[in-house]
């Protein structure tokens, strides 16, 4: 709703240039191998990881729920497209989209599924059925063993997750969140997070809205699941336990609720700081840990707050500045 | 008559033993200001949470336009024509002004999700048109200047009349406001009486309204239904309540008989 002199084409080809120059700038990074295999697979992870604090952003920040079951629907993406890639019934390309697709489609079926009993409940309670949840659909990858190979794990996964195919999943991810929350859809989700009564006495189909943003999420989480399949080529039930749903809480949390710029900054820092601590052997654990607690402390809404970034902004900054040079 | 917007028959609830509202019956007329009065505990919210379908009735009906709520939801009842306030003020407090207005269009405004994701033309076309209805609204209400502001920064008095602009913007026929002037300073609440008839003026809707400030109910109100224990003990114009010794009875207790 900001408002602004900048006509709308002009945004969309500045965002569309930006956009465009990273991609050619990381695919030649990653292509070139300046970085070495070790970073480029590094890339590739805050890739996943920034659709998936995105996804859970919209639910923890912008709905107001706090679900601890994230893992579960991306471990229902990355089962059912490397399942779907490994037969290898279409040609490459088309494998790829369709297996994403199906990938986003089944966990945000499974997320509906989830989503009308468990957002019946608030708080605490919505967190508590939906890390049951989460671990079900673990224990239940675990023992489907003739399809899912159970804890000897999917091999042989096409790896087909290169740094082109994570941005631009990235980007996709982050466009259609944000698209959706500046619209009327948007509104009443937030509308929703601030006052749930209001917002029903406003005429807003709560639990519509609800389950609605559940699938979404869960949706993109699928994606960035099967993301993570096609980087790693073997997926080991494991992968999606307890511990990687509270990883992307925290990373969102970090990065402050209710600002998609501030998880995308805090899956960069939080994936990435363990890898140049590694120098500092044991002593990283604590020095990852401490930053955290360092940052709760000072900045207990996260590092970003509810701030978004705003390329609008940020032109006409530099408009105006230009303006004042020549008078 | 055919000008009645909602009709109660024989409402009423229990809370398990507790009968919280008994044999309610009230009709209220289009563009008529009606109020509910009583002491605390009366049961006053709970016709609102009734009539705005939060609650099910235990007996009787509530006709809307001559229709049976029966089977209405909280937000479908909200469609249909039935606005409120509420005694403690929800506002969508990190919003702002502008954005808490157009939560209340939600309903009016007609974009579904593939045109807003996509932003087609529909998208672009709506947005204007919405924001327009409620750039209308807040001018007509004197918060047009306040519309980046921030809900929760603003006053009191300013909140509570937020609060009914949003309302207002589902297109009501029926206003019903919960307490609108209390914690409010005696210049706040001329204000909100002046605000109160300028909605009836302007948007030709009836409205309920519970008040325990007399000056302003008396001051208003055309019909006047005085609640107690759940149970109607009187309802008239302003002055019959005024004098009428069940009232004054439930209000202030019953005097010594003096020798």
């Amino acid at each position: 709703m900001r408002e602004t002199n900048i006509p709308l084409y002009i945004r969309y080809i500045v965002t569309a240039i930006l956009l465009t120059s990273f991609l050619f700038i990381g695919f030649f990074i990653t292509n070139s191998n300046i970085l070495g295999r070790a970073h480029n697979t590094l890339i590739i992870q805050i890739g996943f990881y920034i659709i998936l604090s995105v996804s859970l952003n919209m639910v923890a920040g912008y709905l107001g729920q706090l679900p601890l079951g994230h893992a579960g629907f991306m471990a229902v993406g990355a089962y059912s497209a490397s399942l779907f890639w490994r037969l290898g019934i279409l040609p490459s390309f088309s494998n790829i989209i369709v297996g994403l697709i199906i990938s986003g489609i089944t966990a945000a079926i499974f997320g509906i599924i989830i989503g009308v009993p468990a957002l019946r409940l608030k708080g605490d309670y919505l967190s508590i059925i939906t890390l049951g949840f989460g671990e079900i659909i673990r224990v239940v990858i675990n023992n489907l063993d003739n399809i899912t190979y159970g804890a000897r794990g999917l091999l042989n996964i096409p790896r087909y997750s290169t740094f082109t195919l994570v941005y631009i999943c990235v980007i996709i991810t982050i466009m259609v969140i944000h698209l959706i929350m500046k619209s009327k859809h948007g509104r009443a989700i937030i509308a929703i997070r601030d006052n749930e009564i209001a917002a029903r006495s406003c005429g807003v189909n709560v639990i519509y809205y609800k389950v609605f943003t559940f699938a979404v999420s869960a949706f993109f989480a699928g994606i960035a699941g099967a993301l993570m399949a096609g980087n790693q080529g073997i997926l080991v039930p494991n992968n999606f336990d307890f511990m990687t749903s509270v990883n992307i809480l925290m990373i969102v949390v970090l990065g402050g609720m209710g600002s998609m710029f501030g998880s995308v900054i805090s899956s960069i820092v939080l994936i990435s700081l363990p890898v140049f601590l590694q120098p500092l052997n044991e002593y990283r654990m604590i020095i990852y840990s401490l930053l955290l607690i360092v940052v709760m402390i000072f900045k207990p809404t996260g590092l970003m707050g509810s701030y978004e970034f705003s390329l609008t902004y940020f032109l006409e900054k530099i408009g105006i500045k230009r303006r004042e040079e020549n008078v | 008559m055919s000008n009645i917007v909602i009709e109660c028959k024989n409402l009423g609830i229990d809370f398990g033993g507790l009968t919280a509202v008994d044999n309610f019956n009230k009709s209220i007329k289009s563009s008529q200001i009606s109020g509910l009065i009583g002491p605390n505990g009366a049961g006053k919210t709970t016709i609102f949470n009734l009539l705005t379908k939060v609650y099910k009735p235990t007996r009787g009906s509530i006709l809307f336009n001559g229709n049976d709520t029966k089977n209405m939801s909280i937000t479908s009842i909200n469609k249909a024509g039935v606005a409120r306030t509420f005694q403690n003020i929800r506002l969508f407090n990190k919003m702002t002004v502008l954005e808490n207005v157009l939560v209340g269009l939600h309903n009016r405004t007609n974009c579904n999700l593939v045109s807003s994701i996509l932003r087609l033309p529909t998208y672009f076309r709506s947005e204007k048109k919405a924001k327009e209805i409620a750039l209308n609204l807040l001018e007509i209400f004197d918060m047009k200047d306040i519309y980046k502001e921030n809900a929760g920064n603003l006053s009191y008095g300013t909140q509570r009349k937020l609060e009914i602009t949003r309302a207002l913007a589902t297109s009501p026929k029926i206003l019903l406001l919960d307490e609108p002037a209390a914690g409010m300073n005696p210049k706040e609440t001329e204000d909100l009486m002046e605000t109160i008839k300028k909605i009836q003026n302007d948007f030709k809707i009836a409205i309920l309204l519970i008040e325990h400030d007399m000056k302003l109910v008396m001051g208003i109100c055309s019909e006047i239904t005085v609640l107690n224990y759940g149970k109607i003990i009187a309802n008239g114009l302003p002055i019959e309540i005024q004098n009428n010794q069940k009232v004054i009875e439930a209000y202030l207790g019953k005097g010594e008989e003096i020798a």
